[in-house]
């Protein structure tokens, strides 16, 4: 790991925006425009037990090559745990074998969702480039790091070379104008957007979060933005480094003395591609009904709907933040009758921040079945998937029809206040409306 | 989601090179292509599941060289490689689509399975068998061409050598320090 934070070539910094700048900086470059193919040097590659391992090693033996940089790799543990089967248990134990084998030192095994764990571990920090291999990558983009989601052969090539071909991307600027409402959320923010503009409205662009209503944003929210990018199709979902970032890098171990956090945003006269303005005042909670995250509504257009699931969980539905937000609704009630209100924490830290704080007492106390800190149903890996007759709401990021289980139960998507109303209630209900 | 899926009956003035072509809807994803289920499987095998939710009986009628035809956004979702692997296993020549999800693109690519942007998809969807040039950016169909937009050269590159893995193959090859010939 490079000891010094990076900085942005100061030379020509005017007229570029944030995605430029990091992709610069990568590129060894002063200034990059838009559309050019460029090589980017990776600071940082992050990948799972799914698409890590087990896939790269029988491609690394065939070029008879090794990964460029041990220290450069962090690997976590988290589609495949908690192991239900031989298969998942080899799958585990080949992660931890090349591990060892390869020096990895930044392994996190069962400690949670690896796009919680990075940040939360200290491995980001604003300027980076970073590849994962998943597509919930964007997330590490709440850092100010251009970071996103690559397939494993192309994670073969950045562990043979160190290296990755990007066409610069234009830029889709989302600003909120103002601090959102009370009981809606970044989940909310991005349900409306990928409403609104289609689950390919990002069209493989950066996407940068701004304005006030972002500054005012905590940090696990700025996370769930970047996050849920990738379901509205951006290559990244960047936001500009603030005194915000820096604290949470604080409580994260990093060292920020060195962190040039002013310099990563976008100048003021840089040219974006698309301007999109939300009007804070005027966002409701949303509902994504089955089977995508476009098919969104304000809350009112699906109350009423019945559901016998309600499911917590995912790296963008139940970090602490997620989890306080349920309290907040459950706090001395009681889930419906028939409704099974499940909770998969995103990280053990979370978790048991959560249970220090009371959070998660209250979240038992009101009748939550605690699931393990992993990916969960969220993937649809595991054995623990929907049966054929569940209606759910789920603070997860995808509603394909199969995803979560049987291509017969039915996911709606939603914050984690509207999951939590929802419990209380059976039916989709608008947290605003819970005491 | 899948609005429409049908399977033409191959026509008897297809060219032998042209592929049989299957039309699909507007986002399909990698969980309808790769399902979660049976992402533990080797790729060979959890090919035979390929759309099997959507397309029962998909998996085991393709045959090499058909052409798959979608809509917007296809490939959205997850970056698992295996949704255009268990294509690419199946022989799927070429997937033709009006947008494709930026990973998955990237993906199909570096395994070497031709992805193509044309906006008049739905033109080739109609037709019962294709052709597609990715290189040159036309698609022969039944009673005419199509214009597709040509996939870049530096991209071109990659597919001809079969992906990236036979790229980084030739290219640590060539960067080897040269041993010395055989007697």
């Amino acid at each position: 790991m490079a000891a010094q934070s990076p900085s942005p070539a100061r030379a020509c910094a005017r007229g570029q925006t944030l995605a430029q700048k990091l992709v610069a900086r990568a590129a060894g470059r002063a200034v990059v425009t838009p559309g050019e193919i460029v090589t980017c040097r990776v600071d940082l590659a992050m990948f799972h037990d799914s698409s890590g391992p087990r896939r790269l090693a029988p491609m690394l033996r065939e070029l008879g090559a090794k990964p460029w940089d041990p220290e450069r790799i962090v690997v976590i543990t988290d589609h495949y745990v908690p192991a239900d089967d031989d298969d998942s248990r080899a799958i585990l134990r080949f992660t931890r074998d090349w591990v060892r084998e390869h020096g990895i030192a930044r392994f996190h095994d069962g400690e949670g969702i690896c796009h919680v764990v990075l940040p939360q571990k200290g491995h980001l920090r604003p300027g980076m480039f970073v590849v994962g291999g998943d597509s919930h990558s964007p997330t590490g983009g709440a850092f100010g790091a251009y970071m996103f989601g690559i397939g494993a052969t192309e994670m073969l090539g950045v562990l043979v070379t160190g290296e990755i071909w990007l066409r610069v991307p234009q830029t889709l600027r989302i600003e909120i104008d103002a601090p959102l409402p009370d009981r809606v959320v970044a989940k909310d923010v991005m349900l409306h957007l990928i409403g609104t503009m289609g689950s390919d409205g990002g069209r493989y662009r950066a996407v940068e979060y701004a304005g006030a209503g972002i500054d005012a944003l905590p940090m696990q929210e700025r996370m769930t933005l970047s996050n849920m990018t990738a379901e509205l199709g951006g290559q990244t979902g960047l936001i500009a480094s603030d005194h915000v970032t820096l604290a949470a890098l604080r409580e994260a171990g990093v060292d920020v003395s060195s962190i040039d956090a002013s310099s990563w945003r976008s100048d003021v006269d840089a040219d974006v591609d698309e301007r999109v303005v939300l009007d804070a005042a005027a966002l409701a909670p949303m509902v994504a009904a089955p089977h995508s995250p476009a098919n969104a509504h304000p809350v009112g257009a699906l109350a009423g709907e019945r559901i016998n699931v309600a499911y917590i969980g995912a790296c963008t539905g139940a970090k602490l933040a997620d989890l306080r937000m349920a309290a907040a609704v459950l706090r001395g009630g009681r889930v419906a009758p028939g409704v099974d209100l499940q909770v998969a924490p995103a990280s053990v830290q979370d978790q048991q921040a959560a249970e220090r704080e009371g959070t998660l007492g209250v979240l038992l106390a009101a009748g939550a079945r605690l699931l393990p800190t992993a990916c969960g149903a969220c993937a649809g890996y595991g054995s623990h998937r929907f049966g054929p007759d569940v209606r759910a709401i789920a603070t997860t990021a995808r509603n394909f029809r199969g995803r979560m289980g049987d291509a017969g139960s039915e996911v709606f998507l939603a914050s984690p206040y509207t999951v939590a109303a929802s419990a209380l209630t059976g039916r989709v209900t608008d947290p605003r409306e819970i005491a | 989601m899948t609005q429409r899926m049908t399977q033409h009956a191959a026509g008897s003035a297809a060219p032998r090179t042209a592929g049989r072509v299957w039309a699909l809807g507007h986002d399909v994803d990698t969980d309808q292509l790769a399902p979660g289920r049976h992402m533990k499987l080797p790729v060979p095998e959890l090919a035979r599941h390929c759309l099997e939710d959507f397309l029962p009986g998909f998996a085991a009628q393709v045959a090499p060289g058909d052409v798959l035809v979608a809509g917007r956004n296809f490939g959205c979702g997850s970056s698992r490689e295996q949704a255009p692997a268990a294509l690419h296993a199946l022989g799927v020549a070429a997937v033709v689509a009006e947008s494709f999800a930026g990973l998955f693109y990237r993906n199909a690519i570096n395994l070497g399975l031709p992805v193509v942007v044309c906006s008049d998809a739905a033109r080739v969807a109609a037709s019962p068998w294709a052709r597609v040039d990715a290189e040159g950016g036309t698609i022969e169909i039944e009673g005419g061409h199509v214009a597709c937009e040509p996939i870049p050269a530096f991209l071109m590159d990659l597919l001809r050598a079969g992906g990236l893995l036979p790229h980084l193959k030739a290219r640590l090859a060539a960067s080897a320090p040269k041993t010395q010939e055989p007697s």
